[in-house]
């Protein structure tokens, strides 16, 4: 069969992925009676219209990167980590303890302390599921999922049960102190003179960035990422080359873990600055969906981060101003897992089909 | 605790146990052929919402059942094809559907009545109402079996009966007919399947689709018959309680059955946490029993409460030899 040139396979398959998603989404709309190109102003208008408009673009994408750099460094070891939602909420919980447990004196101490309280706890909640893989062969699909809700069982006993202050009716957790509250985008001299109205994206963007840089260096530059690769393609050649599984298993989950956990100084510190019930909203499944559409590489990754951003920031105006559901976008969230995903195999096989042909009426022409 | 609480416990138990029986062994059929499914909860939620929604369009439950029947063979034939024909990552493609359903549901129920993406209220025809077994009223004053039999065994819809003689229908189908013989040899080794002469495409589409045929009757049974209409997320993760009862019980339909009870059973006492103060004498927090059916699922897969062993040939899609 005809094989793809590899820029082909590196952009035209994610982007015909995406195209069928979007036109199953518009074949949604027209079914329930909306109108696709009006719903396509509104998100592009809602999301990127305005610098308010990005600044919840550029929030969502902030989220999205750590999670998806999380199912990324996974992947590349062969794992499938579904449990990036679980291992956000901890690190949610992390974050919440550190910023509550001492009256800190300026946000850049509290943001390192609560970076390393998010990734200590995210990376601690992908370490039981890692070592029965790892150890005890336990599938770290179906370990991670159910971590998920434990996690949220967990998070809805600390909060009830633990964190909520005397007096208080939701379950949530006290305000975090003065000290820990990070600065937002318009806080920031320089962005100030884009960002002009308070927006929600904050100085964990930049982290975020440089993570993908840092996932970046990890996975091609360095002898563990490469370990990790070599472990990813394939288990028996890794352990004839001396590679230890159980130790990359586990090494690649805790900062998989680690990662999904650091989504929440995002969310908790930066933007709700207390932590409440289901704090991170999903972002750890949208990490499937940037990964996959991303194609495991951390640049990909931010792309996809900042679509995935545009369609969440987007789809939640499709809500406020329109009568489409908020829901549509877990649809385009599903279409795109879908098919960059699961249909990978057709779009590939209709795109060697086209490139044939092509070829095909090449070499006729010349002959 | 009294004779009657512990009967009211039991009896919601049963309603409880019945939607993770469904969907536990729908995901039995498609893993013992070898097609991972973690989408049972997305065809579960769309099985519901279709079921809500003819229902309260008809008024009868019937055509609902039906009608979820169908939803869910359709998200069935989508995994079929993404896992069997293009050999996609079937963990993927559970993933995917099962957002999809949780979206498109919200969207069509809104689009089809404007009550919030919920189905209108069911009542009468519209769903599967309690029967009584025959003798339940005439035994009711027997002491211990009578209370026994009038409130935990009867006075459950149809569905709850059909579910649970699905078990040993399951049982029949999987062990004693050749159908059954050649599913199980397709989930353990596809190949020697492939060159006895059997089809390795059509068994795992015929097994996806009795998958798909449960998953229907199981969320038939959460809109129409538990709950009276559609309200979004509904199934709230029955699906993976249900693959977590399917790992407990190691892929056998018998013992699928009691994990569900079992399950079922965390369920209804997390409904009454009052009840479980009184037996253990200590304040147990909800969410302590919420998380205990997944808590015992990581155990087992552990292997700290037997070994559970999976299909051997389960999630990998198979290529023909050439």
């Amino acid at each position: 069969m005809d094989r793809l040139p590899r820029w082909a396979d590196l952009t035209l398959v994610p982007l015909v992925s995406l195209l069928f998603a979007a036109v199953i989404s518009a074949l949604v709309l027209l079914v329930i009676g909306q109108s696709p190109v009006e719903a396509f102003k509104v998100m592009v208008d809602g999301a990127l219209g305005s610098p308010y408009g990005w600044g919840y673009t550029l929030y969502y994408a902030t989220s999205f990167i750590f999670t998806g750099l999380a199912v990324t460094v996974a992947f590349h070891a062969g794992l499938f980590n579904i449990g990036g939602e679980g291992q956000a909420q901890l690190g949610g919980l992390g974050v919440a303890l550190v910023c509550l447990s001492l009256p800190w004196p300026h946000w850049t101490v509290a943001l390192i302390a609560a970076t390393a309280g998010a990734a200590l706890f995210g990376a601690a909640w992908a370490a039981i599921p890692a070592y029965l893989q790892a150890k005890r062969g336990s599938h770290i699909v179906i370990t991670t999922i159910m971590f998920n809700y434990i996690a949220a069982a967990l998070l809805v006993y600390m909060l009830v049960d633990v964190l909520k202050p005397v007096g208080q009716a939701d379950p949530a957790s006290a305000r975090f102190p003065v000290g820990a509250q990070l600065p937002a985008l318009n806080d920031i001299p320089g962005f100030n003179l884009i960002f002009e109205r308070p927006v929600p994206a904050n100085v964990t963007l930049l982290i975020a960035l440089a993570m993908a840089v840092v996932v970046w260096a990890l996975l091609w530059r360095t002898r563990l990422g490469y370990q990790i690769r070599a472990f990813g393609k394939s288990e028996a050649a890794a352990k004839y080359a001396g590679i230890n599984p159980v130790r990359i298993t586990i090494i690649a989950m805790l900062i998989s873990g680690g990662l999904a956990g650091m989504m929440s100084i995002n969310n908790v510190m930066g933007e709700a600055e207390r932590l409440l019930q289901n704090s991170s909203e999903g972002a750890g499944f949208i990490g499937i969906a940037v990964a996959l559409m991303g194609r495991n590489h951390p640049f990909g990754v931010v792309l996809a981060a900042l679509l995935f951003g545009f369609l969440y920031q987007g789809g939640a105006e499709l809500g406020l101003w329109t009568s489409i559901p908020i829901e549509m976008r877990i649809v385009v969230q599903g279409l795109v897992i879908l098919f960059t995903g699961a249909l990978d195999m057709m779009v590939r096989m209709i795109l060697e089909r086209a490139f044939g042909l092509v070829r095909s009426a090449k070499a006729m022409r010349a002959a | 605790m009294d004779y009657a609480t512990l009967l009211q416990v039991l009896d919601t138990t049963i309603r409880l146990a019945t939607p993770l029986l469904l969907a536990c062994l729908a995901g039995l059929y498609s893993e013992r052929a070898g097609i991972f499914d973690i989408g049972l909860e997305g065809k579960m939620l769309a099985a519901a919402m279709s079921a809500g929604a003819v229902a309260a369009l008809t008024g009868s439950a019937w055509a609902g059942l039906l009608a979820g029947i169908g939803a869910s063979l359709l998200f069935a034939a989508l995994h079929g094809i993404a896992a069997i024909t293009f050999r996609g990552n079937q963990l993927i493609s559970g993933v995917a559907l099962n957002f999809l359903a949780s979206g498109l549901t919200v969207l069509i129920a809104q689009a089809l009545f404007r009550q919030g993406g919920r189905t209108p209220p069911l009542s009468g025809n519209a769903r599967f109402n309690p029967v009584t077994l025959p003798g339940a009223e005439a035994l009711r004053e027997v002491p211990l079996i009578g209370p026994l039999y009038y409130e935990v065994i009867s006075g459950h819809s149809v569905l709850v009966y059909m579910a649970f003689l699905i078990v040993p229908l399951t049982w029949w189908v999987l062990f004693r007919t050749r159908f059954g013989l050649r599913l199980r040899a397709v989930g353990e080794n596809p190949a020697a399947v492939d060159t006895a002469g059997v089809s390795v495409v059509g068994l795992r589409f015929a097994a996806v689709a009795i998958t798909g045929v449960l998953c229907g009757v199981a969320g038939a049974y959460m809109a129409t018959a538990l709950q009276a209409g559609f309200g979004r997320e509904m199934t709230a993760g029955r699906g993976y309680i249900a693959l977590a009862a399917l790992i407990f019980a190691k892929w056998r339909p018998v013992a699928a059955m009691w994990a569900c009870l079992l399950f079922g059973f965390f369920q209804a006492l997390a409904l009454r946490p009052d009840v479980v103060q009184a037996v253990v004498q200590v304040r147990v927090p909800v969410p302590v029993l919420d998380a205990l059916p997944y808590i015992l699922t990581v155990l087992v897969l552990a292997g700290f409460v037997g070994k559970a062993i999976p299909p051997r040939a389960g999630g990998q899609p198979y290529v023909k030899e050439r």
